[in-house]
């Protein structure tokens, strides 16, 4: 067994780094970084823990937990195949940053203490902006701002609540954390916001979609499956989680049904799986936090998976609306297979990934004997497909005949998409490798005959009801307003009406000023000035008057008194 | 276009094929719900047949009832649209929204600088 001294995060950040240097070099490192990273990971020995003195603090930058593994590898495994779907099309720094975010989203899943997961979360938000960046557009680097005010945001609430957890607990340990005070919701609050929860979920619609085809299946894995991760190590089991999670859910379904975006219907539902997750550690009963590990390595897989399939024909169209989409299944029928796995996958259909991780969060919440989260989730699923299972497709690969005629996708990009689809399925049919590696001892078998009749009742009436109502959902050009309405809107005219009304009011007491100093001179000039009175030169008769006024009154006061 | 042009998919007497297939596949899963209530038996990957299993997992009463899922589905997803559709005549904007407003909004504001 060799020592692993070296953070296996810390591995991708670095070669991340390197990657500017050269295509060659980058293209090499694509491939074998994320390999070496998964073998470091897999071949240090379970609970292996390596401690750091700092500050009187005693830093774990190093710690490989059940959890953190499954995360870690799935992130390993995210990187590699971007790194196949972007390494031709992408700009270095895309890559260069993507490596970086994916480094240290590794490095979040494998530390024991809250302040080395600081130092990776705040790397990560770093390396998540300059993905956007590297799209290089006017748009794209608004976006990446606002972006970047959110998680800043959200990494002031983590270290305010770490500091104080420090203060009032003395312990750093990044562990199961109890709703005790203030500090414990500050970080869980920190937790959320890279979660999507509300009220601040809009961030994901707004900035992912902005990056570049390859720049936006990056980003959809690391940033919400961290947060993910966090919770699940710190707050599992937390009542709070539940409603949130579900709120998350629908939101993800309503503005998802709304949008016209085909990249953003996708950011839209991350925010609702994500929010699957969210339930799950909530119920935190073992079967319900194995779902949402389970979920969420499936979940990292088909999104991608779906981003990629939009990616590609964003990059062969470079349109990205519904309405000016369509009919592009005749010319990009591999684009649209692979897509149609990842929509299938992520509504949880029967032989898919989905199905086999999604249904314990749902089998728990009936084993709690929690009927509305029961029948919420199970709306909820039907939801899925309806948003995002056949919206998606439909959409983009038929609906109506754009006419574009656009190649099939680059053979790499091709080739990414394939692997996450066998992912997809074969997860779907031989779930026993993924549920050897989670968090607890899995009791679970999805694939009854009551379940299976039972999902395909939910998940093909919901296909009815999308076809149906498909007069309702005739896509329109316009976006749907969301909480960034007040930081993009209020916020923005609150700031210019301030600025305009505070240099009204100077102006106008500059005037005043100015008035009342004119006064002054006015009146100065009036008394003193070349007419005024006191400057004039008197008559020398005046004078000789004013004496013998004088010596007069001397004379009277003499007289008298 | 000519229909005998077009791509088979897209064909008018296509999709009324696909449609009577897809309402014979929703008839044959809520048949299926009824043999899974009936027949107690144990075959794990069984597919839409007979004689399978059955994990009652009916935890809540009305989840038993027969084709549940079916219509539970069904009404959901049209409440859902109905909603979103409702909730979009508050929300829905054009989509060049922000960026006009930032065009015209930053134009408008007058600060006077001496």
């Amino acid at each position: 067994m060799t020592e692993l001294l070296f953070p296996p995060g810390l591995l991708l950040v670095i070669g991340g780094l390197l990657m500017p240097l050269g295509a060659k070099i980058r293209n090499t490192l694509i491939f074998i970084l994320p390999v070496l990273c998964m073998i470091l990971i897999w071949s240090a020995p379970a609970n292996y823990v390596v401690t750091l003195p700092f500050l009187g603090f005693e830093l774990e930058p190093i710690k490989i937990t059940t959890t953190g593994r499954l995360f870690a590898t799935v992130f390993s495994l995210m990187a590699l195949v971007g790194g196949i779907f972007a390494y031709k099309q992408a700009s270095a720094l895309e890559l260069s940053a993507a490596f970086v975010y994916a480094g240290s989203a590794i490095g979040v899943t494998l530390v024991g203490d809250l302040i080395s997961l600081f130092v990776f979360w705040e790397i990560m938000a770093i390396g998540s902006t300059l993905v956007i960046w590297a799209a290089r557009h006017d748009a794209a680097y608004r976006a990446s701002i606002r972006y970047l005010m959110v998680h800043l945001l959200g990494g002031l609430l983590l270290m305010i609540g770490i500091a104080g957890h420090v203060v009032e607990t003395g312990s750093i340990r990044f562990e199961a954390l109890e709703l005790e005070s203030i500090s414990q919701y500050l970080i869980l609050a920190g937790f959320l916001i890279n979660a999507g929860a509300p009220p601040l979920s809009a961030w994901i619609a707004d900035a992912y979609p902005e990056a570049s085809p390859s720049g936006s299946v990056f980003l959809s894995a690391f940033t919400t499956k961290t947060a993910v991760f966090t919770l699940l190590i710190a707050f599992p089991g937390t009542w709070l989680l539940i409603p949130i999670g579900i709120y998350m859910i629908f939101y993800g379904i309503i503005y998802a049904l709304l949008e016209n975006d085909m990249r953003r219907i996708l950011a839209y539902s991350i925010v609702n799986q994500v929010g699957f997750m969210v339930t799950g550690i909530g119920l935190g009963t073992e079967m319900a936090l194995n779902g949402a590990a389970a979920h969420a390595f499936a979940h990292i897989i088909y999104k991608a998976l779906l981003l990629m399939s939009a990616g590609a024909v964003l990059y062969q169209t470079g349109k990205r609306r519904c309405t000016d989409l369509g009919g592009l299944f005749q010319t990009m029928p591999w684009t649209a297979l692979l897509g149609i796995i990842g929509a299938l996958a992520i509504s949880s259909f029967p032989f898919t990934s989905g199905f086999i991780s999604k249904s314990m969060i749902a089998q728990s919440a009936a084993d709690q004997h929690l009927a509305i989260v029961w029948f919420a989730l199970a709306a909820a699923s039907a939801g899925v497909f309806l948003h995002a299972g056949i919206k998606f497709p439909w959409f983009v690969f038929f609906q109506k005949d754009s006419g574009m005629r656009p190649p099939e996708a680059p053979r790499n990009m091709l080739l990414a998409m394939t692997v996450f689809a066998v992912f997809c399925v074969g997860l779907g049919v031989y779930p026993d490798p993924l549920y050897a590696i989670l968090p607890f001892t899995v009791t679970y078998e999805p694939y009854t005959a009551a379940h299976l009749v039972a999902q395909f009742q939910l998940l093909l009436f919901a296909g009815l009801a999308f076809f149906v109502m498909l007069p309702m959902m005739k896509r329109t050009l316009t976006i749907s307003l969301d909480f960034d309405w007040f930081y993009r809107f209020v916020f923005k005219h609150l700031g210019v009406a301030v600025v305009s009304q505070t240099s009204r009011a100077r102006s106008q007491l500059e005037n005043k000023a100015q008035a009342t100093v004119q006064r002054l001179l006015n009146y100065l000039d009036k008394h003193h000035g070349v007419t005024g009175i006191l400057s004039q030169t008197w008559p020398t008769g005046s004078m000789v008057l004013w004496i013998g006024v004088i010596l007069g009154s001397y004379l009277l006061f003499d007289i008298v008194f | 276009m000519n229909d005998q042009d077009k791509h088979w998919l897209l064909r008018k007497e296509n999709i009324r094929k696909l449609w009577i297939v897809f309402i014979v596949i929703l008839v044959a899963t809520v048949v299926a719900g009824f043999f899974v209530h009936l027949h107690q038996q144990n075959d794990a990957y069984g597919t839409v047949v007979a004689d399978f299993v059955v994990h009652q997992h009916a935890t809540f009463g009305i989840e038993g009832t027969f084709g549940f899922y079916a219509w539970y589905g069904f009404i959901t997803c049209v409440g859902m649209v109905v909603f979103a559709k409702l909730l979009g005549v508050f929300l829905k904007r054009p989509d060049d929204y922000y960026d006009t407003e930032s065009g015209t909004g930053t134009d408008k504001v007058e600060v006077d600088h001496d």
